[in-house]
């Protein structure tokens, strides 16, 4: 990969509105609103700007509303930008030229790849018939995938009996049969339990190491962020909040940091160096305190007292990303017409 | 490690076509999982023809054995090929599509390098070989008790081979055409109820065509209705001359091709729409 080639996907100012009806609740209300409807513009994406390289993983996080779905959708080419430029592998996804789309994913919480009565093995067939997948590159990227997900004895299975956890594998082993460079993830390891999310967060480091894809993914989990994403845009009411490194962004926003200190005389009371988060009875001691803080107050607490050991820890990175969204004043009120 | 066994080494269609045989393929297997219900479905479907067969014949015989000179056993034979006909025209319909948009399953197909029409046509298609099968015993059962008068010619066996086909398309263009009005309205349903009744009385399938008042019958000339119903059966229960049957295969042909012109350009306007407005 040479080091001046086009990113994977660059967006630039890119700005989505959307025109929704609204009326006030009640008979009278709907009766006017046949008459005379009134609208309200709301800016879904509002200027947002990032490249993503080739090979990279990004995740893209933000609260319910941030314009994250939005975005992916201006990306994948289902929706229209407003204004701003998107080009994606060098195209421009509006267009959904198939060029475009055999280089791509879209895997959505519930939009379905595979065929709800037959198994998954013939759903495959199916997606190697729509991407025109040459015989023998269809059955060494199948049986790879089948065999980084561990769904051997599964895709033989009606996908109805399925499990929910199942059935996410294989749909993630049937949106990537086609092998695409770029792969679009919204909450790809949704409801699903702690050894499922293990498994396909695994197998998406495998994908991109094996075939340098680059990954956009928004997580609500933050454990999938920290083990796939070396890099992540945080976006709020349609606007980028930050573009970093994972650390850079805990080093920024997080306020706090917690000590932890453990005494050997046993539960002492250290209120007085700053807030107590947990307090067991043999004498180990949570402590948050202002980040600017941290050190004096562990200097301090080494100073006072018998120290057996003491850790200094940043805040887990939920908090960080909740200090972020705190850190931000309230969204301008929409315009209305 | 090989986890899925290869299938029979065969020669593969490529392109298009392989995408049609492989949906067709999928949708016969579906399909065949609810064989039970497609029956029962299918006999349910019975009562319709049956109804109009029960009337017609009882007004044959009161008025000496024939209306306008169809006999009952030629309208027994128009009702039972009616109900291949019918099933044959079983199409995804504007119903779908509000379903398709509300639940988001459209941009799942848009993010695929084929058309979505294709996937409708193929699928459905596949269907009707399972249809056509559990077809001939209801068929066997309905002439033994009807007892219909068949004169049937060897090019009009071809011919409406073709022609059930040919209404199928037809009918699938239209109602792809008028279920994209979702795009615009969300609720189509209104619509396709004026559709359906429009049809109703001008494809052939209330009534033969022949015994439509002439103000009708011209407007039925003009509209496509008939050759997704009347026509196809004319072609093996009624008696078409040579040219007629000719003539019956290139209007299905130029109502093909004029719906799938609007179909071009209802979904040109639509998917605009459709990724303007989101959803």
């Amino acid at each position: 990969m040479g080091g001046d080639r086009a990113p994977a996907i660059r967006v630039r100012e890119l700005r989505r509105t959307f025109r929704v009806a609204e009326r006030e609740a009640g008979l009278a209300a709907s009766v006017r609103s046949l008459v005379r409807r009134t609208h309200r513009d709301v800016e879904a994406v509002a200027g947002v700007s990032f490249d993503v390289a080739h090979g990279e993983v990004v995740g893209f996080l933000g609260a319910n509303g941030a314009g994250k779905t939005t975005t992916l959708k201006m990306l994948s080419g289902l929706l229209h930008p407003t204004s701003g430029e998107v080009a994606v592998l060098g195209c421009t996804p509006a267009r959904r030229e198939r060029e475009f789309l055999r280089q791509i994913t879209l895997v959505m919480g519930n939009r379905n790849q595979l065929q709800w009565d037959i198994p998954a093995a013939d759903s495959f067939e199916m997606n190697r018939a729509i991407y025109r997948i040459p015989d023998a590159e269809f059955r060494r990227n199948r049986d790879e995938l089948v065999e980084l997900l561990e769904i051997g004895d599964l895709v033989r299975k009606p996908v109805r009996n399925l499990s929910l956890g199942e059935r996410m594998k294989a749909e993630t082993a049937a949106a990537l049969l086609h092998r695409p460079q770029v792969l679009f993830l919204d909450e790809p390891t949704i409801g699903l339990d702690v050894t499922a999310q293990k498994r396909i967060r695994a197998f998406l480091a495998e994908y991109n190491r094996r075939t340098g894809a680059s990954i956009l993914m928004t997580s609500h989990y933050m454990a999938d962020v920290q083990a796939l994403c070396s890099r992540v845009v945080v976006i709020d009411a349609g606007q980028v909040l930050y573009d970093g490194g994972l650390r850079a962004l805990t080093t920024r926003f997080a306020a706090h940091q917690t000590i932890t200190v453990g005494l050997p005389e046993g539960a002492v009371d250290l209120s007085g160096y700053g807030e107590v988060v947990e307090s067991t009875p043999d004498g180990r001691t949570s402590l948050r305190v202002p980040k600017a803080q941290a050190s004096a107050v562990a200097a301090r607490l080494l100073a006072a007292h018998r120290v057996s050991d003491l850790t200094i820890e940043d805040p887990p990175i939920e908090d960080v990303i909740e200090q972020v969204f705190a850190s931000r004043p309230a969204p301008t009120a929409p315009v209305t017409r | 490690m090989t986890a899925v066994d290869a299938p029979p080494r065969r020669r593969r269609l490529s392109g298009l076509p392989g995408f049609y045989a492989v949906v067709m393929r999928t949708a016969v297997q579906t399909q065949f999982q609810y064989r039970t219900a497609n029956y029962l479905y299918m006999v349910g479907m019975i009562a319709e023809p049956v109804i109009y067969l029960v009337v017609w014949s009882a007004v044959a015989q009161a008025q000496g054995g024939s209306v306008q000179g169809i006999t009952a056993g030629e309208f027994a034979a128009y009702y039972i090929v009616w109900t291949l006909v019918r099933n044959m025209n079983i199409v995804f319909t504007p119903y779908g599509w509000e379903e398709r948009i509300r639940q988001g399953e459209l941009s799942g197909l848009l993010v695929r390098p084929v058309h979505p029409i294709h996937y409708d046509l193929a699928y459905f298609a596949g269907w009707k070989f399972v249809v056509i099968l559990l077809w001939l015993p209801i068929a066997a059962v309905l002439s033994l008790v009807f007892r219909p008068t068949f004169d049937v010619r060897g090019v009009e066996v071809l011919v409406f081979v073709a022609a059930i086909w040919g209404a199928y398309l037809i009918r699938s263009m239209l109602l792809w055409a008028l279920g994209m009005v979702t795009f615009w309205t969300t609720r189509v349903s209104a619509l396709y109820e004026l559709y359906f009744t429009a049809e109703l009385l001008l494809s052939g399938r209330l009534l033969p065509l022949v015994l439509l008042p002439a103000w009708a019958a011209t407007i039925a000339d003009w509209t496509p209705f008939q050759y997704t119903f009347g026509y196809p059966i004319e072609v093996l229960a009624g008696d078409l001359t040579t040219g007629q049957l000719w003539t019956g295969l290139a209007l299905q042909a130029v109502w093909i091709a004029a719906g799938a012109l609007l179909v071009a350009v209802v979904w040109r306007f639509g998917i605009r729409r459709y990724s303007a407005v989101g959803n």
